[in-house]
């Protein structure tokens, strides 16, 4: 079986200000969700507490409402979480209250109601901590983009590494300003499957690169765009059947692995979609604007004879 | 062409055989076990506990499954839940509180297996349940405390040393001595630097006053706040010990932050009570004993006082030794408390060559001691910890002379009862106040359900890759499938081996690599087609397919893999986990998507001479 089949190449370069300035316009939409809404940061992030609790019957979350406010939480947040049994509550952090004993209040009062509530889950994080875990993500961000561009410099030549990341670090943003917008819960997951996304749309970009290097040392009388657009066309099946394949696996995840894993899913999701797109129609329109030619290859001979020593 | 000499296929049969081995541990899952563990470090795991054990169980009718001995721990296997509690509350009554008697899980798996150290994955709170905190150690108190100490030590030695000075105070991290001259200043400097080493030492003119000012130089300042937290990390140890929790994990992360794992631990309330208690040692005068050599040797006075006669302001009280009560009256009144202690080492005397505790007082303390043992020479006097009401008599030396705020006790059997009594002298209290800045609790049945679900969503998403695999590629396809069931076998393997933490992040990390590493065969699979397209006969184009496939397979590849080192070392808590799944699936994806799929294409197709088709759809 083969489905996708190309007789001409598709002419990818001759789209290149069309492309690009989708994605343009796309960045832009998603810096501006991210600007105006914010991130929804989780509790990682923003220190406080997190209770899941399980009900025996379906919970009356009008009842824990009242019970977190009987014990002076008027900021508690109660809400159903995968099923009607079960009740997730958030206590955001307050700086004179920050203290791990809040989850033991709250589940004293609620066991007080009713005696079948089940702990699930509990999760404190100090301000302070928070703090932390953000700037070491963001930490983490900076030094896997600079690696990877470290790397596609020695392996290629300054231009592929910064087309592949201006590309991908596009592709990251509008992950972005996916969970902007939606207003999903950016956790520490989200975090790594962001970080990850990075790495697989630069692998994707990889791979288009390498052909790319290829045909310039073999099709030597080609231009340059003809050149890149039988890489992309040539590329074109492999990158399909591959993404397939990993979102394959990431759907079963978003289905199937719960809560936790359901965002990061979700970020892989959306992630996997634009690097498709980012890079065959983002990094190499960029590659040709950096002026890429053949003699970023195929060195000059050397003429000048090597000197000999005395 | 297409053919791997015998070494490469036998390295390749060889790696997947022992991907094998380790991977089987995860197939026979755990059973309920009892773990026994000596509370005191004189106390053996020996093969006599072995019996004793042995024989209680028998004693009982419990049949275990397996009663195996290890360096820190009898660990006996049941076969239910059941059985389990019955033995723990059995054996907790049999061996007394000298042992912890701790419900624990351990691998089914045959003999064989572990002995070869093949063990099942290890897997993270988020999986199995427990409670996960992070401590923060308050280092401002620390360094208030060192300075506080050396405030009085300042004022002893310029007393003892008879130099006359103004007074000697305290501005923020620095000390401020006053003195009338230049001359008694330098006298007082010479002194004081000689005996405080750890600080700087300045001298500065006011308006009438001569000053000299000291400081903590920065190397002192970490050192003494490397102690603290070394100190809060025993005493944690010690108390997390007696929460019976079979394997807990007490590191420190960081300059100031301890980390507590406790798996399997529900009550969150009770762990955090333990670990934030304020134990109290307390040194106090005996005032009646029975041991004839010291003074104070009163039988009547203990046989009275087991009758219920004793005197006011006495307590009667129990100091155990080789399992042997011994009756003390101690005085009520205290010689000093934990907070005077300064340091508590285990040594070896130089004189009779004999192990022997080291201990450091505070000024206060000092004093104190210098008073008591004064007048108190032959008499005894009591070690007392009071932990949760409790009052538990550590030792009673004889006082042999007049002490100080440095003095050693001695008469130690060996040196892990010095150990022994250092340890729990600095359990006593911590040296510095802790808040807990991190809590993460899950509770067992979530535990359980992260499992089944990490393990549904891969095994699904794997069915639907090799379903279309094998439906797109049809050989080719079969091939990649089975590599990829290598891939999926040497990571768990290599996880097992290496005993890395398992979290859910983690699991999502596996089945992402499996859905990432189809890649590598995807990329050779397209090539060998495209090959063949373009007219290159089935066996040159198998070959040119894998080495065109493979510079690309490897760029790809160390990206991801940079990608992976950075979340890492930069990550935290759950993005590690991810990483170090990730990184592993990568090397393991390299291995299984170029070799071991080759060498099937090989077994396949290699032999064959005059190959007309190849069935890659």
């Amino acid at each position: 079986m083969e489905l996708f089949r190309f007789k001409n190449d598709i002419p990818f370069m001759s789209y290149g200000r069309w492309t690009t300035t989708i994605s343009l316009a796309t960045f832009i939409l998603a810096v501006f969700f991210l600007a105006t809404r914010g991130l929804n940061f989780g509790v990682d992030f923003t220190g406080g507490t997190v209770l899941e609790v399980h009900y025996a019957q379906p919970a009356d979350l009008n009842k824990v409402r009242q019970e977190l406010t009987e014990i002076g939480f008027h900021d508690a947040v109660a809400q159903n979480f995968g099923s009607s049994h079960d009740v997730l509550i958030q206590v955001p952090a307050k700086s004179n209250t920050s203290s791990s004993k809040i989850s033991d209040d709250v589940l004293l009062k609620l066991k007080s109601g009713e005696a079948s509530v089940e702990m699930r889950r509990v999760e404190y994080v100090g301000p302070q901590v928070g703090k932390e875990l953000f700037d070491n993500g963001a930490i983490a961000l900076l030094m896997v983009s600079l690696g990877i561009v470290v790397y596609l410099w020695i392996r290629f030549e300054w231009k592929f590494g910064l087309a592949a990341i201006i590309a991908n670090l596009h592709d990251v943003v509008i992950v972005l300003g996916f969970f902007a917008f939606f207003q999903w819960e950016f956790s520490l997951s989200v975090l790594a499957a962001v970080l990850a996304v990075l790495g697989y749309s630069v692998n994707e970009s990889v791979v288009v690169f390498d052909r790319i290097r290829e045909n310039f040392r073999k099709m030597r009388k080609s231009e340059v765009a003809h050149i890149i657009d039988n890489a992309i066309t040539r590329t074109m099946s492999r990158t399909i059947i591959t993404h397939g394949s990993t979102q394959m696996m990431v759907t079963a995840m978003l289905f199937l692995g719960g809560e936790t894993l359901h965002y990061f899913a979700l970020a892989m999701t959306v992630g996997i979609l634009f690097s498709i797109y980012s890079s065959v129609l983002v990094a190499s329109p960029l590659l040709m604007m950096f002026g890429v030619s053949r003699e970023d290859f195929i060195k000059p001979e050397k003429t000048t004879a090597e000197e000999v020593l005395p | 062409m297409n053919h791997y000499p015998l070494w490469k296929n036998l390295i390749i049969v060889g790696m997947l055989v022992l991907g094998l081995v380790y991977t089987l541990p995860n197939f026979y899952g755990e059973s309920p076990a009892v773990q026994v563990m000596p509370l005191r470090s004189h106390l053996k795991v020996d093969a006599a506990l072995l019996k004793r054990v042995e024989d209680a169980l028998k004693s009982a009718q419990i049949s275990t499954e397996v009663l195996s001995q290890d360096a820190t721990a009898i660990k006996a296997r049941f076969s239910d839940i059941d059985t389990q509690g019955k033995a723990k509350d059995i054996l907790q009554a049999q061996l007394g509180d000298d042992y912890i008697v701790a419900l624990n899980l351990l691998p089914r798996s045959p003999h064989w297996l572990t002995s070869l150290n093949a063990l099942p994955m290890y897997l993270g709170l988020d999986l199995r349940g427990g409670v996960h905190f992070m401590l923060q150690v308050d280092m401002k108190h620390v360094l208030d405390k060192a300075l506080d100490t050396a405030t009085s030590d300042f004022r002893v030695t310029l007393r003892e040393q008879n130099i006359p000075y103004a007074g000697v105070s305290r501005e923020g991290n620095s000390l401020s001595v006053k003195f009338r001259g230049a001359e008694t200043r330098s006298k007082g400097l010479s002194e004081l630097s000689s005996s405080n080493r750890g600080m700087d030492f300045n001298d500065s003119d006011s308006s009438k006053d001569f000053l000299l000012t000291a400081k903590f130089k920065l190397q002192e300042e970490q050192v003494i706040q490397k102690a603290a937290v070394q100190q809060n990390l025993t005493t944690l140890r010690n108390r997390v010990n007696e929460l019976g929790v079979s394997e807990p994990v007490i590191q420190q992360q960081g300059a100031d932050r301890i980390i507590v794992q406790l798996p399997g631990m529900q009550d969150t309330t009770r762990a955090e009570a333990i670990l934030g208690r304020t134990a109290t040692l307390q040194v106090r005068m005996v005032e009646a004993h029975t041991h004839p050599d010291a003074r104070d040797y009163s039988p009547e006075k203990i046989e009275a006082a087991k009758r219920g006669i004793i005197p006011a302001g006495t307590e009667l009280l129990y100091s155990r030794r080789d399992g042997r009560d011994e009756p003390l009256l101690l005085s009520k009144q205290v010689v000093f408390t934990g907070e005077n202690l300064t340091g508590a080492d285990a040594s070896i005397d130089q004189q009779n060559s004999g192990s022997v505790v080291s201990v450091k007082l505070d000024a206060k303390g000092g004093i104190a001691m210098k008073n008591a043992t004064r007048e108190g020479v032959k008499r005894r006097m009591a070690v007392v910890l009071i932990e949760k009401g409790v009052a538990e008599i550590l030792t009673a030396p004889t006082i042999q002379s007049e002490l100080s705020n440095r003095f050693q006790i001695t008469g130690m059997r060996s040196t892990e009862e010095a150990n022994d009594l250092a340890l729990l002298m600095r359990a006593g209290a911590l040296a510095a106040p802790m808040e807990i800045v991190e809590k993460r609790t899950v509770g067992p049945s979530l535990g359980a359900e992260n499992i089944a679900r990490g393990f549904h969503s891969t095994q699904i998403g794997f069915v639907a890759i090799a379903i279309f695999m094998i439906v797109y590629y049809l050989v080719f396809g079969g091939v990649s499938v089975l590599s990829l069931g290598a891939n999926l076998l040497l990571l768990v393997a290599l996880l097992s081996m290496l005993q890395a933490t398992l979290t859910l992040p983690g699991m999502a990390a596996i089945a992402l690599t499996l859905g990432m590493a189809i890649d590598s065969n995807v990329l050779i699979n397209e090539r060998i087609r495209e090959e063949l397209r373009n007219g290159i006969p089935p066996q040159t184009a198998i070959n040119a397919g894998y080495d065109n496939a493979f510079a690309t397979i490897l760029d790809s590849n160390i990206t991801t893999l940079i990608v992976g080192i950075a979340l890492f070392m930069f990550g935290s808590g759950p993005i590690r986990g991810f990483a170090v799944v990730l990184c592993l699936g990568i090397m393991t994806s390299m291995f299984s998507s170029v070799l071991v799929s080759r060498a099937m294409v090989n077994l396949i197709y290699g032999r064959k001479v005059r190959l007309a088709k190849v069935s890659i759809g």
